[in-house]
């Protein structure tokens, strides 16, 4: 049994449903990466395991992590196992923090919470954490308030809350996004290293396909509430198949490829409300056909190249730019 | 191209909240600033998180006032925060903020948040503004159905454009723009970039782009300063500083860009402690963690200066680091 396993989770809210059905594996120690269009339901997926959502959101299917069923479980219960087990990294770093509590205190306090740490052990420890994370400085930084932090170093702040509880998952969403690029190549090396110590399993949830390629194994490209393509990192990224992720991948600027105007996926995403009735890519895909807008496609196995949910995915011998690393 | 801003001499300092033994200390977060920004360009901010980029967008717009030194914009200096000149200026001018959730009212619906400029500046009243509006929910690529939803309701890309959505709305002439595409996928990315980049095309529009997304910089930007710790290192132009960093410190950013399908090889992963502005290392603030420093570095602060037609501050560029002829 898979260490996490997530099965046909839906989310609605409203009476609209933007997650449609979320079939995801996640193997002890498996970094898995989580990508696609800006709303699709990435965080949603995430905060519907954890019983983060507001109540006015309709939450089916299940969640276990070790066997422990999360969805319908009690606060109580969900909370003894996401504080053992999970720590999440959110996306919005300054709503994360407490504005008016000083950041070291906030990272002792998930060290007792989770470790039990107290005092003295407690400061060190949290100031060992602001050091592994980067943050120069941590002795005296220690008793400073968020405002007092530059937009990176809250996400690094929060890592370091994050990796307190010395987690058997960790879920990251969006974690190195404000994050220069040679302290987020720290940072990646240090999740790397962290979950070959630690066996540590995560979710890396991220627009930088770039990262996402770096640290994870696998990775899921979601569309419009759905897993579209999931697969091996070198598979994926040399030969995507489902058409929006290598419209995604075509999306991506190059350092080298100067100010040549960027390629970008034409049309918008459907609204939730009024979903196509087919392949929810269809009326922006190329390659759709009446099937597509028909039926619904279903993610399966494609030969050999993991799985894919379209009718007509792109051929494997096709070139791609991904083929040109740049 | 004429200067639309000059910087001379920019430093901004704050002092930190009190510790519990009481003390507070300053530390400079832009210490000594003298960039131009020229009408119609896109100038490119990038370096380490906490160098000061965000703080020195803020003066460049003239919201906080430094600490020393002067802004002059269209030749004229900066009027002090919250005056009747300068809330005059405030249309011209606008930030697309590193943070969309702190920049958005949480009680106003995506509509009434783009709206607002236009309503303070008296620029668009009636089915005018709700035209406008309507215009700018499609040109960042949100959906008009999500014209009356909260910003708690959007996801993190969607918040992001109703930020951006805002700051064009009393088509400005300036705009700073922190970290404004970091949260967007890729394909929305490039929609906001080619964006601006009509903007600057169409109608002239001067940006300061601040990111960490090197791929993107190199798209947008004509020209890319590249700051550490305060100071900026390097000024050249996107194609000159990309192909041919000179700044030991650029070398080692250009150089980590992740690569799709490179792992982490190929990087110069900097060694030793960020710095740390509150205790700036002696002379070139880069010295603790560079390969190619000596005593001299440690020394002396090296001028941003000429180096065979580029900017860099680098007392090595002179002998060790030549580039060959
Ligand atoms: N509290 C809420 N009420 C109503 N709709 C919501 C709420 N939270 C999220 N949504 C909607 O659910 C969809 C999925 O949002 P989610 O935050 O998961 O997107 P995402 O994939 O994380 O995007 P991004 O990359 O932009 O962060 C979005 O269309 C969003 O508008
Ligand atoms: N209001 C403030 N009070 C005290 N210190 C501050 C304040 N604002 C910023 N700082 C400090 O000034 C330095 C520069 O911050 P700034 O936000 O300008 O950095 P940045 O280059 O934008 O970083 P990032 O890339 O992480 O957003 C940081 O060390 C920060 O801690
Ligand atoms: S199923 Fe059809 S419409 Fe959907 S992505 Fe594949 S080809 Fe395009
Ligand atoms: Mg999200
Ligand atoms: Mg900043």
């Amino acid at each position: 049994m898979p260490f996490v396993s997530v099965r046909d989770l839906k989310v609605a809210f409203d009476g609209v449903q933007v997650l449609h059905g979320i079939d995801l594996d996640i193997g002890r120690g498996e970094a898995v990466g989580l990508v696609g269009e800006s709303g699709c339901g990435k965080s949603v997926t995430w905060l519907a395991a954890l019983g983060l959502l507001p109540g006015k959101a309709k939450v089916s299917g299940s969640v276990t992590v070790d066997g422990q069923e999360l969805i319908g479980a009690s606060p109580r219960r969900i909370e003894a196992v996401r504080g053992a087990k999970i720590a999440m990294i959110f996306q919005d770093p300054s709503s994360a923090l407490n504005p008016v509590h000083r950041v070291g205190r906030q990272i002792c306090e998930n060290l007792r919470l989770h470790r039990g740490l107290r005092g003295d052990a407690a400061r060190a420890e949290a100031i060992r954490l602001m050091d592994i994370v980067g943050i120069p400085s941590a002795n005296t930084r220690f008793d400073l308030y968020p405002h007092e932090f530059s937009g990176g170093q809250c996400q690094r702040v929060l890592i370091a809350m994050a990796l307190a509880g010395a987690p058997d998952l960790l879920i990251a969403d969006e974690p190195t996004t404000a994050l220069d690029a040679t302290i987020q190549a720290q940072i990646l090396d240090l999740l790397s290293n962290l979950r070959r110590q630690t066996g540590m399993a995560m979710v890396f949830i991220s627009h930088d396909l770039g990262a996402v390629s770096t640290v994870c194994d696998r990775a899921a490209v979601m569309y419009a509430g759905r897993i579209i393509e999931a697969n091996d990192i070198s598979q994926l990224f040399a030969a995507p198949r489902h058409p929006y992720t290598r419209g995604l991948f075509d999306a991506i600027p190059y350092l080298d490829a100067g100010r040549a105007r960027l390629s970008l996926i034409p049309g918008t995403v459907p609204d939730p409300r009024h979903l196509p009735q087919g392949c929810a890519f269809a009326p922006r895909c190329a390659r759709a056909g009446d099937l597509c807008r028909d039926y619904q496609p279903e993610l399966k196995e494609q030969a050999g190249t993991g799985l894919t949910a379209c009718f007509h995915p792109i051929p494997t011998g096709s070139a791609s730019r991904q083929e040109v690393f740049a | 191209m004429s200067a639309l801003l000059q910087a001379k001499g920019l430093i901004q300092q704050y002092s930190t909240a009190k510790t519990f033994l009481g003390k507070t200390s300053t530390m400079r977060a832009v210490d000594g600033i003298n960039l131009t920004v020229r009408e119609g360009e896109i100038l490119g901010i990038v370096g380490e998180s906490g160098s000061g980029k965000s703080t020195l967008g803020r003066l460049l717009l003239g919201l906080e006032s430094p600490f020393k030194g002067k802004i002059l914009y269209r030749g004229h200096p900066m009027p002090e925060p919250r005056t009747a000149a300068w809330r005059k200026l405030r249309a011209e001018m606008q930030l697309i903020f590193q943070d969309p959730l702190s920049a958005l009212d949480r009680r106003l619906t995506v509509s009434a948040q783009i709206g607002e400029p236009l309503e303070i500046h008296g620029l668009a009243a009636g089915s005018e503004r709700a035209e406008r509006v309507a215009e700018l929910i499609a040109k960042v690529g949100l959906r008009q159905d999500q014209a009356g939803s909260y910003p708690h309701e959007l996801s993190g890309g969607q918040r992001q454009r109703v930020v951006i959505a805002r700051a064009l709305a009393s088509n400005p002439r300036f705009l700073v723009c922190d970290e404004p595409v970091s949260a967007l996928d890729v394909s929305i990315q490039a929609q906001v970039v080619n964006l601006l980049r009509d903007l600057q095309d169409r109608e002239g529009l001067t940006m300061v782009f601040i990111s960490h997304d090197l791929k993107v910089v190199r798209n947008i930007c004509d020209r890319v300063a590249v700051m550490y710790l305060g100071r900026i290192v390097e000024e050249a132009s996107s194609d000159a500083l990309f192909s041919d960093p000179r700044h030991p410190y650029t070398r080692a950013l250009v150089s980590s860009v992740p690569k799709i399908g490179a792992g982490l090889h190929g990087r110069i992963i900097l060694q030793g402690e960020p710095p740390n502005p509150a205790a700036r290392p002696s002379g070139c603030a880069f010295h603790p963690r560079c390969r190619f420093a000596d005593a001299d570095c440690a020394a002396t602060i090296p001028e941003l200066e000429r180096h065979d037609g580029r900017l860099a501050a680098c007392r090595k560029l002179r002998h060790t680091l030549r580039p060959a002829a």
